[in-house]
């Protein structure tokens, strides 16, 4: 089986709300995707399409080309990890394990092996309703894992974790993309994910935004900028005004300019004997890029969770 | 296919795992068990019976039983003679009378009236011998049915309607002929119409052959103050009147009279004998009793009342097994291990299903078996049942559990709500049964009730069966069903079968 999500063109309306407006992107093998967007842009509608749970209304999304309800055994398919807090209270974590491997014909041997992978071997007979969200996390992630699937979909996995647990999952999305799993998590948090993904989908309003590598991402996102550290902000300001750039200030002794290159920059500021101490090509966080991309797909502000 | 198959047998397997891994479910699942056996002996231990001889207490005789394993009652008057081998008797019946008793008028003065009952029977027949219960065929005459010929109690075949009269007498033949046993009914004695035959395995070289006449108590059935009804019997008793009385074969010796399982009084004398009278070539017979299936008393599923109790801890666990998967979200687990959603919830119903029947079995067989050994020793007589019969009740009452708690997940399915659920399951399973049996409706809405709601299950557990040729109290409230035992299943398993299909197109059109 190839291990790639295709969603191709879907469409979803929940009555009059459009969740889904023409989504469509690839995960490929190797590598971690990112699947970004503020809350309510369809990250989660599409992670449930793409697992059979809701109905698109137009479109597709195929795991290895076929769609998921025709997956037999889809656990040593696909591994997803939805809602962590998705346990029957009662039940330990063992068995809830357990009943998955059954359900799939996998031999009780690897609940304790994905048990030990997610570091759960010490609570596997309590019951999960005693867990924490970081402990939830981790035997969500381990029933994703269960099968040895090719294909991952996680649903803001890191949720709940606390730093060291962030960490952690960091090292396995990375260790997981490395054995050539196709690996698609999301997040509304851009900087959840920075050094972790190698791919962002970026999506808002129901469709994709951008498809990009992160490093192109930055870098088209900082284009044409430059940083400018002088003590003479006012002076440089109003020379860098007059060679028709756009300026602002970031700091104290801190400007962001933009329309000129830096080696123009450097010129109008001799021209004029502005001093200053530094000039360089200016580079955003991946979160700052993230907001330039969706500023205007953002439908609730200060809704974020 | 055998992929299919396969994919079945692990969602099974998971169903079954999710089951027993959360201990609140079995432990009411053992506890609707519990309850089952627990209430069923307990009703066992506080029933007691004994039969009065006068002042004196003793314990009541046990039941005749038929060749056919089941309660008989089997008690006539019979002038009978010895048959060796092939042969037969012919008679002419020329009246059949009787009287009946109906409540006194005048109290302490019996009030006797002339009549028949409709079950008042005359007649030939050859019997293996006079013991109660021995296998017998018969061709009579009876009080409201016209000619019949029956065999081991539970067997009825209609010859001729009309009644009997000196000015038309009816001519009656019953030939022997190895095991085969032959009636046969004529209006002149020159015409014969064979009204059927029947085969007694294993009947003795020598039989009795002779002439019988019995009679049922007269049943009277009132509604009672609250609903239901009240039913009373009354003594009667036939006279046949036969003449032109022949016996073809090896027929050595002379006439005997035998009052067969006649009761005796206090004094030892018996009570409402019945008598033989002869005249020249004529000969009179009296009887009163019947030859036929008991059908009232105390029965072997008696014990087993503590079901629908049982049912209810089962109801709650089915409907939680499905309704907590909706509340804590794990329903979007479930149907991303298995996607094709009419499988998975059939897999779970299945799985519930085979959990309520392993708990229920062994109960069942417990309350049946140990609160029958309970009712004898206080001296109950139960009506006994053939042992087929009883494994139906058995492992019936095991599938009506089973079904009742497929019906319930369904419902839960269906519905989401838990508490709705379990109130549905309880008010369409268990409650029509409560009110049907306890004399609240009248008997037609509670026969009603028995016959369309999926409480119809419940008539799995009826060991009696109602049988045309007996006249009875066939009332709910009597432990007497509208539906035949499997059929009664079938309408429980047809309604759950029809929630579960909607349940299942439920979820398959939802988003999880």
């Amino acid at each position: 089986m190839r291990a790639t999500i295709e969603v191709s063109g879907l469409r979803k309306r929940f009555g009059p709300t459009v969740a889904l407006d023409g989504m469509s992107f690839t995960v490929r093998p190797g590598r971690v995707t990112g699947f970004v967007g503020p809350n309510g842009a369809g990250k989660s509608t599409t992670m449930r399409v793409i697992l059979g749970l809701d109905a698109a209304d137009e479109g597709h999304a195929l795991i290895g080309g076929r769609p998921y309800r025709a997956l037999r055994s889809p656990l040593r398919h696909v591994g997803a990890l939805l809602d962590a807090g998705a346990l029957q209270p009662g039940r330990t974590a063992r068995d809830h394990l357990l009943w998955l491997a059954r359900s799939q014909g996998l031999p009780a041997g690897r609940v304790d092996e994905v048990l030990e992978r997610v570091g759960l071997e010490s609570a596997a007979r309590r019951r999960a309703g005693g867990f924490s969200l970081g402990m939830r996390q981790r035997l969500g992630i381990a029933a994703a894992l269960l099968g040895d699937p090719p294909v991952l979909l996680l649903d803001e996995p890191v949720n709940g974790l606390d730093p060291e647990g962030i960490v952690w999952m960091r090292g396995l999305l990375r260790s997981l993309a490395g054995e050539g799993r196709a690996v698609l998590v999301s997040s509304h948090l851009m900087g959840e994910l920075e050094g972790t993904a190698d791919h962002l989908v970026v999506v808002g309003r129901g469709r994709v935004i951008a498809d990009t590598g992160v490093a192109d991402l930055i870098a088209a996102a900082s284009r044409d900028r430059v940083t400018l550290r002088t003590a003479a902000r006012a002076a440089a300001a109003s020379a860098l005004d007059r060679a028709g750039a756009a300026v602002a200030a970031t700091g104290q002794d801190a400007l962001v300019v933009s329309g000129l290159p830096p080696e123009r920059v450097v010129a109008v500021l001799n021209a004029d004997g502005v001093p200053f101490s530094e000039v360089a090509a200016y580079r955003v966080t991946l979160e700052q890029a993230y907001l330039d991309l969706t500023g205007d797909a953002v439908e609730y502000r200060g809704a974020a969770r | 296919m055998s992929a299919g198959s396969g994919e079945f047998g692990r969602l099974l397997r998971a169903e079954w795992t999710k089951f027993r891994t959360v201990r609140g479910w079995v432990a009411a699942m053992a506890a609707g068990a519990l309850v089952t056996v627990l209430l069923g002996l307990l009703s066992a231990s506080g029933s007691h019976a004994s039969c009065g001889a006068g002042p004196v207490e003793t314990a009541c005789p046990p039941h005749p039983v038929g060749p056919g394993g089941e309660a008989v009652t089997d008690k006539f008057f019979f002038v009978h003679r010895s048959l060796t081998g092939n042969g037969g008797i012919t008679v002419r019946l020329t009246s059949l009378t009787g009287q009946i008793r109906k409540p006194d008028a005048t109290p302490g003065v019996r009030n006797v009236v002339p009549g028949v009952v409709p079950w008042a029977k005359t007649g030939v027949m050859v019997k293996a011998g006079t013991r109660q219960g021995a296998p017998y065929a018969a061709v009579m005459m009876t009080g409201a049915h016209g000619v019949r010929m029956q065999h081991g109690f539970t067997h009825d075949v209609a010859g001729r309607p009309g009644g009997v009269s000196k000015g038309s007498p009816r001519w009656l033949r019953l030939t022997r002929s190895g095991d085969t046993l032959t009636g046969y009914e004529s209006a002149d004695g020159a015409r014969w119409t064979r009204i059927g035959a029947a085969t007694l395995a294993g009947l003795p070289r020598t039989v009795r052959i002779g002439m019988f006449a019995t009679s049922p108590g007269d049943l009277t059935v009132t509604r009672a103050d609250l609903g239901g009804s009240v039913a009373a019997e009354r003594f009667t008793e036939a006279t046949g009147e036969f003449d032109r009385i022949a016996v073809e074969g090896d027929a050595p010796g002379g006439w005997r009279d035998d009052d067969i399982g006649v009761t005796l009084g206090p004094d030892g004398s018996p009570h409402h004998p019945g008598r033989a009278a002869r005249s020249g070539g004529a000969l009179s017979v009296t009887g009163t009793g019947d030859i036929a299936p008991t059908v009232e008393g105390p029965a072997v599923e008696d014990p087993l009342g503590g079901a629908p109790a049982g049912l209810l801890p089962v109801i709650v666990v089915a409907v939680a097994f499905v309704t907590a998967e909706y509340r804590h979200g794990l329903i979007r687990t479930t149907l991303l291990a298995g996607p094709r959603r009419g499988r998975t919830l059939l897999a779970k119903a299945f799985a519930l299903g085979l959990a309520a029947f392993a708990a229920a079995l062994p109960a069942v067989a417990v309350a049946f078996t140990a609160g029958g050994r309970i009712l004898r020793a206080n001296g109950n007589v139960l009506l006994s049942a053939p042992p087929s019969t009883q494994v139906r009740v058995v492992v019936g009452t095991a599938v009506l559990f089973a079904l009742a708690a497929v019906l319930a997940l369904a419902l839960g399915a269906l519905l989401w709500r838990g508490v709705a659920a379990v109130v549905t399951a309880a008010v369409v399973i268990v409650v029509p049964h409560v009110v049907a049996t306890t004399s609240v409706l009248p008997d037609g809405a509670a026969r009603w009730l028995l016959r369309v709601t999926p409480a119809a299950g419940f008539s799995v557990q009826q060991s009696i069966p109602e049988y045309p040729h007996v006249l009875g109290h066939y009332t709910p409230i009597a432990g007497f069903y509208p539906l035949p035992p499997l059929a009664g299943l079938a309408v429980l398993a047809g309604h759950t079968a029809l929630v579960l299909g909607l349940a299942i197109l439920r979820l398959r059109r939802r988003d999880a």
